[in-house]
């Protein structure tokens, strides 16, 4: 991609620096230590199991309905919680991880002959994506990170990653790998950190969603369910 | 100043604040539960100190190298393909949006919550260009469509307003027909506002914190609108305000788990999103042209001074929830789109002491806001400075204080004078004290006690309690 302009720069920093007391600073600035770093000792210590119950109590508070189960019976807690949401239909990521836990034949076969219909993210039908996501009432989404302090799915955008599965449904699922659950924000902003320090591209678009849409701008009534899904489940694959 | 909202004078705006009794209830309620909201969620982590220490150094660190993480910001958001534009006024950034507006052809936007769109007063602009603006956030969404009523809370624009007169509106402007419940209103301001998504040209946002090392940009929502409005349009814009940057994730984690604790008690709140430059090429969703407008409007002005830490702020409204004199006059009395504590300060270094000399007098100075900053801005110490300079420098005093000070220096001067006028001011103000309160003052006084009693003179004066105390004393 070709870079982009910047307007105005040189002028812009000079005030600042003249305001500042000094000459402009334009390279070697480096962070200190913080004196202090409490969010690292936060859940410090914890296994994966302890941290699963941490995150099956913090569901609670965040209007998300948490399903435990297996890799073998994923399918058919999948189909199950798509059913509760009163199916299709649905619009899935295409992600390799579909495949992996041998999801595809619900998928591909399974839902369609059910009258389901489901919708693969295909970057090559460009925007038609997008009305298939607004049309859908399940938008289903693998976790890429998970945080158990506040019941967050983090997810990286990519081609067959979009964006909207995510936040245009009536309804989100996420399937959650045990794996996937570190202790709060502090470690996947530390992954990040380290992706870029090695030089790596960080994903356009970083969503951390913890739980459904909801707005308190009406005499602070809490009304769960605005712009994006009114209702979500998270689905933990306890043994991946 | 654009980010002034009304005209009446500031006792006017206190008195029609004073005066609504449903707004002052509300007031009141929405900062008690969210005072209590931001106690538990710090009471959670146990080490809440030690979060406001890391909050404020990294903040400090920040803004004493802003011009480095500026540099850095601009040149990692134009090598994923975005343009910059850096703004040293309102105008000049209400300008270069303008330009990309014609030259987008936009004939319909869609906006996000910005409190410095608000404060450079953009909308208008839009609008003369021919523009829809929709605000998508519920509570500016309400604001906008009743004639453009402004916020009156940082966080909670609409707090202001009923749910009653949020159905009157809806029925008035959106052809609505159901009740007041919250449920139904946000289902159909939902409906209204999808279809507005889905046909936008341009998403406008603000920006919570911006990171150099990446040159991406956070946003921090509960309904998700951010998203939709990121990820709908073809065109994004989002303005900062210049301080708003952080140097890597690992900054931008620890303060947006200072934001949300602090501004609603949540860990984190429903939707934060973290977006680098336009979508990828291969990408669907997501914006094909990417412009970042970062803007001084007056912040250079206050680096390097004695309120250098106001620019700490991350604005979370955790002084306003907490503020005695927020809670009786309400948002609207403080005449800028900055209320509160955080506005007293503000508002007058964005917007000059001309328009908002009397906000640091609105404060008891009892430093519930100092205590209650997760980045540890010393607000009150900032407003006792604010009277310091409209004394000392800009001999801007109140018109009260000034004539209140001058009888006292001229009465205190002379100590005959003193005794005397200390001895009849009991009787002198007698017609106008009810139960040891004076509550309808005069003269330099009226303006005190339309707001709040002022105590009457002792019968008992403290020279002649003394006497007689060391008299005691002696025996």
């Amino acid at each position: 991609m070709a870079n982009g302009a910047i307007h105005n720069r040189d002028t812009f920093l000079q005030t600042i620096a003249k305001r500042l007391g000094r000459e402009p600073r334009t390279s070697a600035v480096s962070r200190p230590a913080w004196k202090h770093q409490p969010q690292w000792t936060v859940f410090q210590g914890y296994s994966q199991d302890d941290l699963l119950e941490v995150l099956k109590s913090q569901c609670s508070r965040i209007h998300t309905d948490f399903v435990a189960t297996t890799a073998d019976a994923l399918a058919a807690t999948l189909k199950q919680t798509v059913a509760q949401y009163g199916g299709g239909p649905v619009v899935t990521w295409n992600d390799p991880r579909f495949a992996e836990y041998r999801l595809m034949p619900l998928l591909q076969s399974e839902w369609p002959n059910e009258q389901i219909d489901v919708h693969i993210w295909d970057a090559s039908a460009g925007r038609k994506n997008i009305e298939w996501a607004e049309k859908a009432n399940v938008g289903i989404t693998f976790s890429d990170i998970t945080l158990a302090e506040s019941g967050t799915v983090v997810l990286f955008s990519n081609s067959g990653k979009g964006r909207t599965v995510s936040f245009l449904p009536q309804t989100y699922i996420a399937i959650i790998p045990k794996s996937t659950i570190v202790p709060r924000m502090t470690q996947a902003a530390a992954y990040i950190h380290k992706q870029i320090e090695n030089g790596e591209q960080v994903a356009s678009c970083i969503n951390f969603i913890t739980g459904p849409s909801n707005s308190a701008d009406i005499e602070m009534n809490l009304v769960v369910g605005v712009h994006g899904p009114v209702k979500a489940t998270y689905i933990v694959v306890t043994d991946r | 100043m654009s980010m002034k909202i009304g005209t009446d004078p500031f006792h006017e705006r206190v008195e029609t604040g004073i005066n609504n009794s449903f707004m002052r209830g509300a007031v009141a309620g929405a900062q008690e539960r969210l005072r209590t909201r931001r106690l538990d969620a710090a009471a959670e982590l146990g080490n809440w100190e030690e979060w406001r220490a890391l909050g404020e150094e990294i903040r400090q660190h920040t803004l004493e190298h802003l011009d480095y993480y500026l540099m850095q910001l601009s040149e990692n958001v134009a090598k994923r393909g975005g343009h910059v534009f850096f703004a040293q006024t309102a105008e000049e950034a209400n300008q270069y949006i303008r330009d990309v507006v014609i030259k987008k052809n936009a004939k319909k936007i869609v906006k996000s919550k910005s409190m410095v769109t608000e404060e450079i007063h953009l909308n208008p602009v839009l609008e003369a260009a021919g523009c829809e603006v929709i605000e998508t956030d519920l509570g500016e969404y309400i604001l906008q469509i009743d004639d453009h009523d402004p916020p009156s809370h940082i966080v909670a624009p609409a707090l202001h307003k009923n749910k009653e007169q949020i159905r009157d509106v809806f029925r008035k402007k959106l052809d609505y027909d159901k009740t007041e419940k919250p449920e139904e209103l946000a289902s159909h301001a939902r409906k209204m506002l999808r279809n507005e998504y889905l046909t936008a040209d341009i998403g406008i946002t603000g920006c919570n914190f911006a990171i150099a090392e990446s040159g991406s940009i956070t946003l921090v929502t509960n309904e998700g609108n951010a998203d939709l409005v990121t990820a709908l349009p073809k065109t994004q814009i989002t303005v900062m305000g210049m301080e708003r940057i952080v140097p890597t994730f690992e900054e931008m984690e620890v303060l947006v788990s200072l934001l949300t604790r602090s501004a609603v008690g949540q860990k984190l709140t429903s939707y934060i999103t973290v977006l680098t430059g336009p979508r990828d090429e291969g990408d669907v969703d997501g914006p094909e042209e990417f412009h970042l407008v970062i803007v001084d409007n007056g912040r250079s002005d206050i680096l390097g001074t004695e309120f250098q830490s106001v620019l700490q702020c991350i604005r979370c409204a955790a002084c306003v929830n907490v503020c005695p004199v927020y809670r009786h006059i309400g948002g609207h009395s403080y005449g800028s789109i900055y209320s509160g504590p955080i506005g007293a300060v503000l508002s007058p270094l964005l917007g000059g002491y001309d328009d908002y000399k009397e906000l640091p007098y609105a404060s008891t100075l009892c430093a519930a806001c100092t205590e209650a900053c997760p980045v540890k801005i010393p607000l009150h110490e900032l407003l006792l400075k604010h009277r310091q300079v409209i004394v000392e420098r800009e001999g801007k005093a109140p018109i009260s204080e000034k004539l209140a000070m001058k009888a006292f220096g001229l009465g205190a001067a002379s100590s005959l004078l003193y005794k005397f006028g200390s001895k009849v001011a009991p009787s002198a103000l007698q017609p106008f004290t009810a139960d040891q309160r004076i509550t309808k003052g005069i003269g330099p006084l009226k303006a005190w006690t339309e707001i709040r009693e002022f105590p009457a003179p002792n019968k008992e004066r403290f020279r002649d309690w003394f006497r007689e105390h060391k008299k005691g004393g002696e025996q």
